[in-house]
């Protein structure tokens, strides 16, 4: 029997869960909600243990959303089914290199 | 019944978890005589740090303060004092608080009496009289009213605030609810996270000092003109999966439970008596937060890790709370609890929390943490806030 893949949306309004499991691209992704419903959805890339993927579309300087708050910035156009990590999401906080 | 601990009383009505003798350096410099003092005569800890000399006044006067309240802890039976005689802490306010709170102590002059060898020689009588001299104590029971616990999370990942940080929050809630002290801080790791923490203040004018303290540490993280990113989080934490501060801080804020926030305790503050919950303030560094921890009178210390932190401190026991099934499994000698379970879905927070609950009282009256029976016990230094000049 093949392992799920299962993740975790700690709120319902957030837009990312983080997975604990190994996933290759292709492999679909069993999101748990708080209120215990499932969602599938399929990843488009490998995502490491403990890592997030992204639950919906948000658009380039859109919030990203963990714990029903704000995790910082996507810096790229992200699609559901993402892997979202420093490579699209910046923090928003303690930028001493952003000019006032 | 109300839940019990076996502890010591002190004359100034503190109870300890341990019975050491506190080796105490007054400055970087009395480390090695300290240390080998240390080595000889049982039941003795040395509190090695890095300060005490060339730096301004009020960080001084901060080292003073905290090795204070480090001499004063209860699971400090004696006190042996080792004072090089040229430092810039004050001594004699360090010996005169010792001397009031009623246990036996002594000290040791480097300078005076001639050099290193010496001095080992002389603190080695005198710590194996004090060592003697507090050996035949007995525990006796007390409620938890006596005890403060210190929180800490450290080397976190993605498991930490989904696991270990809320099952150390169940315990945080049932010692607050008896009448307990519990403190946290890590205020770097309140960056993005630190509107909910004011919303729990007991009053406006905490919640205010709480938004204060986290502008200040961001404005200190803003003060070199980068990105605070790799300082924090670190790259073990973006490895596991933390990308930002902000992701980070509202996982770490779990760990304090839900009860109300009493107040801001300043870094070197005994904390014992007060009851409730209470922000200490501190950096996210483990040397310097379980020192903090420490100074504010914690007689137990509950870490959560989730890449395997394995950190301890001289006179403290240090439970460790692993939130990362794999990082257990792999440092199952290093970690005292499986959070992972949590992560696996086989326990939930509370049945977690509950072994936590039960291992702390066990620590609190004597058992070993896994980090203290191999004497892990090193990750010691003082927070200060001015440069070395």
């Amino acid at each position: 029997m093949q392992e799920r893949k299962l993740a975790v949306q700690v709120q319902p309004t957030d837009n990312v869960a983080s997975i604990f499991a190994e996933v290759s691209a292709g492999d679909v992704v069993e999101v748990m909600a708080r209120d215990g419903s499932v969602e599938s959805i399929p990843v488009h890339e490998a995502i490491p243990y403990g890592h997030k993927l992204a639950l919906r579309d948000i658009p380039s300087g859109g919030t990203v959303l963990k714990y029903g708050e704000s995790i910082g910035i996507a810096t790229k156009d992200i699609q559901r089914g993402d892997y979202v990590h420093v490579h699209n999401l910046d923090s928003a906080r303690a930028r001493g290199d952003w000019k006032e | 019944m109300a839940d019990m601990f076996f502890g010591y009383m002190r004359p100034d009505g503190k109870v300890g978890s341990r019975n050491y003798v506190a080796v105490v350096p007054s400055v970087v410099c009395a480390n090695e005589v300290a240390e080998a003092i240390s080595n000889q005569v049982m039941n003795c800890r040395p509190l090695l740090h890095h300060q005490g000399c060339c730096q301004l006044p009020p960080d001084l006067e901060r080292v003073t303060d905290t090795l204070i309240s480090l001499a004063c802890h209860p699971n400090a039976g004696a006190v042996l004092v080792v004072s090089l005689g040229c430092e810039g802490t004050d001594v004699d306010r360090l010996l005169e608080a010792v001397a009031k709170s009623g246990k036996p102590y002594d000290i040791v002059r480097i300078q005076e009496i001639g050099g290193t060898a010496n001095a080992i020689a002389d603190g080695i009588k005198k710590a194996q009289r004090l060592s003697m001299a507090i050996s035949g104590l007995q525990r006796e029971a007390f409620d938890l009213t006596h005890f403060v616990m210190g929180i800490k999370c450290g080397g976190s990942d993605a498991t930490s605030g989904l696991a270990s940080n809320c099952a150390i929050g169940y315990v945080a809630d049932k010692i607050v609810d008896q009448g307990g002290t519990v403190m946290f801080g890590e205020v770097t790791e309140f960056i993005g996270a630190e509107h909910i923490l004011a919303r729990r203040a007991r009053t406006p004018e905490v919640g205010e000092k709480i938004l204060r303290l986290v502008d200040a540490m961001e404005t200190r993280a803003k003060s070199l003109g980068c990105d605070m990113r790799k300082g924090q989080p670190t790259p073990g934490n973006i490895a596991g999966g933390l990308t930002t501060i902000e992701e980070k801080s509202l996982g770490a804020i779990m760990k304090s439970g839900s009860r109300t926030i009493e107040g801001v305790l300043e870094y070197p503050e005994m904390s014992a008596g007060k009851g409730g919950l209470w922000i200490k303030d501190t950096p996210g560094r483990e040397i310097e937060i379980l020192t903090g921890m420490a100074a504010g009178g914690a007689q137990c210390i509950t870490f959560s890790t989730g890449r395997g932190a394995p950190q301890g401190f001289p006179i403290l026991p240090v439970i460790k709370i692993c939130g990362n099934p794999n990082t257990y499994a792999r440092m199952s000698n290093d970690m005292d609890l499986n959070a992972g379970l949590i992560i696996q879905g086989k326990s939930s927070i509370e049945e977690v929390g509950e072994v936590l609950y039960q291992k702390l009282l066990r620590t609190l009256s004597g058992e070993q943490c896994k980090g203290e029976s191999i004497y892990y016990s090193k990750s010691m230094d003082i927070y200060c806030m001015g440069p070395v000049i």
